[in-house]
């Protein structure tokens, strides 16, 4: 296989703390390999750009039912918003759910290697694999959605983790999935009895069983099972003023656990796009609404198990989409659009809105600055990963403007004196006016690639450029030392990468996409002890209840997952 | 004002995608560079030199340049689209999407325009000495955001699905008009002089729809109020006031309800 040298560039590595050096780094049989072990290189001249592994999403909606729904219901979201094909390129199109081929195009574009579908409904994970099928390029893998599982909520009423594990574990292999997602935990469950789950001791009718107990219950068992990834959790009240305490209940949870892995993942709980999370007051109104983003990251910073991404507001027309169906209707309700709705079965629900953050109302603006200020207040930005919850908050081409946001406090402040209509209340009742922090190439490096690699347990594969990582390697052409004066430049350089190798194959050279890669489903697969008990339950609801077979069910085969990297995990002990 | 003059030389086979007709891209180009301008005949890619004669040239900006189409090109698509000033003029019949995204200027149609005309415009004048089709001044699929603003002008009738969608601007029928007129309607006033049939102001939220003749079924949603004399288009007239849809949510202004208002004409 080719090999490649990368020279001149600008390094940062915050695994090796390599920061900002002139260092080569070097590419062999699809792997990072020492400078020195490379002997007829392809030379890439990377003089006065950045050079960074490749990108890490820890989580995005990019592949699935949801996903694919948005697209269905939103032809408007194409109009005026396609490019027809060239070269190796196929036609690409839409803008906030944007077609498979186009996703994969923008995330080399970005020069990121790999995503997480961030919630695949079970019964849907054919559809999702095809999906991830589909979009070249770009490593995936997919987290199943349990939070509102019915052998879950029974299981976990009982406290039963042995038994939970063995679901999980189950439900794993049928969907290929990869870790443990949870969405509204009861919430989503409730919501088929017309209520849902506002604290996290509130009872889920019929199961009887509480968010507490559901998000206890799963990172137990994901720990039981020592996962590479920890346990997945959007929570509950996402997006109502005052959620900020209903937070800090949930994120508490995790004080009782200590990771369990082989992965060197350090943290039990991922809390997905904390900004929803991070309310005050009683109303979006200006005179009650206010950011509780420091109370909620300054309680992350004084425990070391828990991570977070930060679902940054674009301020863009998107779609958004979610397994939390009772937030999407009380959406649809807000802004009287379209609204798409499911409930799958004994599973989980979903719902689809499209939304408008319009820069002229004050709780869009503040929602923004609810964002900047969840990546800014954190002191380890190993545990703040940076999205946009792609497309919920804004759509994934989006990344870089959210770097220029939290990289530089004038491009802040441009926003607040100039675009938003409603600055001086946000400084007021945010606290985005009081930071002047700005995250450093290294701490982005941390907060887009090292960071989410670790917290996925993919640090052995991605996020460094240390000898014996895959060979995926980003050139950005933004200089250290002479374009920090314009933030648009920031903006520009990460969503044009110059060169984008992956697998140690040249995806983007010189800002062409050159090549469709060699992608991989990434999926975990956990051995467990047998568990009769758990064999009888999940036979005996397919029978009852599920209106599928299990033949009808399963992922298998190379049709939905034509080139799978398992990932083995042994809890038989 | 400069004045650009295409005649059609040849009828396409399939249809002409012809969006450059306009005059913000005629706009600082001679007629040469008009006649290269590209164009879409299903999947190839054409020029409007293959199917124009093109004459005189455009002025410095759109809003100086006035482009004449003599002859018929009722195959040819998106003829005026997202235009922001200056002026067209067709004699002749035209396709689809006449004047859609338009900003501002004027189009006139001295013949008959098919569907999706004025379709999510926000400003300028459209006028249609003729007849139009269907979805005249509504939303693209998918959207919420209908006609917005402008002015759309029909002397003869027009299809079915005018204005869904419709949110401000106004559109004037002289003739009679086909059914689903300002469904799901948020603003805007639509004037029918002639006959309207079923399902006038289905799903209507707010805005004003005027229908001079008769309507054949009245949607059950809306209740009479009480007969107004008003002036409407310049003209006195004495109508019947229904309020609706009332199976629809209607916002409040200043502790009132706002409902859609549908005037019948004595």
């Amino acid at each position: 296989m080719t090999e490649y040298l990368i020279k001149n560039g600008f390094v940062y590595d915050p695994i090796q703390g390599i920061n900002g050096d002139k260092v080569d780094v070097a590419i062999k049989d699809g792997k990072m390999v020492d400078a020195g072990d490379v002997t007829k290189p392809t030379i890439i001249d990377a003089t006065g750009m950045t050079v960074m592994a490749a990108g890490v999403d820890v989580h995005a909606h990019v592949a699935g039912p949801k996903v694919n729904v948005g697209r269905n219901f939103r032809p408007e979201d194409k109009l005026f918003n396609a490019a027809a094909g060239s070269g190796l390129k196929r036609m690409e199109g839409g803008f906030s759910v944007p077609t498979v081929l186009r996703t994969a195009y923008l995330y080399a574009r970005m020069g990121f290697g790999f995503s997480m579908e961030a919630a695949m409904p079970p019964l849907y994970a054919r559809h999702t694999h095809e999906e991830i099928r589909d979009t070249p390029i770009i490593d995936q893998g997919a987290l199943p959605v349990f939070g509102n599982n019915w052998f879950v909520l029974e299981y976990l009423k009982e406290n039963e983790i042995e038994n939970t594990a063995a679901y999980i574990a189950w439900l794993l292999n049928q969907t290929k999935g990869f870790g443990v997602k949870c969405v509204n935990p009861g919430g989503t469950e409730s919501w088929g009895w017309g209520m849902n789950c506002e604290t996290v001791d509130d009872v889920v009718p019929y199961f009887d069983v509480t968010p507490r107990q559901i998000v206890s219950g799963l990172i137990a068992a994901n720990e039981y099972l020592g996962l590479p990834h920890c346990m997945h959790v959007h929570g509950n009240s996402l997006g109502e003023p005052g959620n900020y305490e209903i937070t800090l209940d949930t994120l508490k949870i995790a004080e009782d656990y200590s990771p369990q892995n082989d992965f060197g993942r350090e943290v039990v709980l991922h809390n997905t796009h904390l900004q929803f999370h991070c309310y005050g007051g009683e109303s979006y109104a200006s005179k009650s609404f206010e950011s509780k983003s420091k109370e909620v990251v300054e309680y992350i910073n004084s425990v070391d198990n828990i991570s977070y991404d930060l679902g940054v507001v674009t301020l863009d027309e998107t779609t958004t989409m979610t397994a939390d169906g009772p937030f999407e209707h009380h959406l649809s309700h807000m802004n009287n659009l379209k609204w798409a709705n499911t409930d799958v079965e004994l599973e989980t629900g979903s719902g689809i809105v499209p939304f408008i953050y319009n820069p002229k109302t004050f709780i869009a603006g503040a929602q923004w600055a609810v964002g900047l200020e969840c990546g800014l207040f954190i002191k380890d930005p190993m545990r703040a990963y940076i999205t946009t919850d792609a497309p919920n908050a804004g759509p994934l081409c989006r990344y870089p403007r959210v770097y220029k946001w939290l990289m530089s406090a004038k491009a802040r402040d441009d926003m607040l004196d100039n675009t938003l209509k409603y600055g001086d209340k946000i400084r007021e009742r945010c606290y985005i006016g009081e930071i002047d922090r700005e995250i450093s190439l290294y701490e982005l490096a941390m907060m887009t690639r090292a960071g989410p690699a670790k917290t996925l347990g993919l640090g052995h594969m991605f996020g460094s450029l240390k000898a014996g990582l895959e060979g995926d390697v980003a050139v950005y052409p933004y200089n250290p030392e002479t374009d920090t004066d314009d933030p648009e430049k920031i903006e520009y350089a990460f969503g044009n990468a110059a060169y984008l190798i992956k697998g140690g194959r040249m995806i983007v050279k010189e800002g062409e996409i050159v090549d469709m890669g060699n992608k991989r489903t990434f999926w975990v697969d956990a051995k467990v002890n047998e568990n009769p008990m758990v064999e009888r339950d999940i036979a005996e609801k397919f029978r009852r209840y599920y209106t599928v077979t299990q033949n009808n069910y399963t992922v298998e085969g190379h049709h939905f997952v034509p080139n799978p990297y398992v990932i083995e995990v042994d809890a038989t002990r | 004002m400069a004045k650009v003059t295409l005649i059609p030389t040849q009828t396409p086979t399939l249809f002409l995608e012809a969006e450059n007709i306009t005059p913000d891209v005629f706009a600082g180009k001679n007629a040469q560079e008009i006649a290269a301008l590209h164009a879409f005949v299903g999947k190839t890619t054409v020029t409007l030199g293959d199917y124009f004669t093109v004459e005189g040239e455009g002025g410095q900006a759109a809003a100086d340049t006035t482009i004449v189409i003599n002859g018929d090109v009722s195959r040819v698509k998106y003829i005026g689209m997202k235009m922001t000033a200056g002026e067209v003029v067709v004699n002749g019949n035209a396709d689809m999407y006449v004047g859609s995204w338009m900003a501002g200027g004027k189009i006139t149609v001295n013949g008959d325009i098919d569907a999706f005309a004025g379709l999510g415009m926000t400003g300028g004048e459209l006028i249609v000495n003729g007849n139009a089709g269907n979805y005249l001044g509504a939303a693209y699929r998918g959207d919420w955001r209908g006609m917005q603003g402008g002015e759309i002008r029909v002397s003869g009738n027009a299809g079915s699905d005018v204005g869904t969608f419709m949110r401000g601007g106004t559109i004037i029928v002289g003739g009679d008009i086909d059914v689903h007129v300002g469904t799901h309607m948020e603003g805007g006033t639509i004037i029918v002089k002639g006959d309207a049939k079923s399902r006038v102001g289905g799903q209507m939220v707010k805005g004003t729809i005027y229908v001079y003749g008769d309507i054949d079924v009245m949607m059950p949603g809306f209740q009479y109020r009480n007969d107004v004399d008003l002036e409407v288009d310049g003209e006195e007239g004495h109508f019947a006031l229904y309020e609706g849809d009332m199976g629809e949510r209607h916002p409040k202004r200043k502790g009132e309800v706002i409902y859609g208002q549908l005037y019948m004409k004595y």
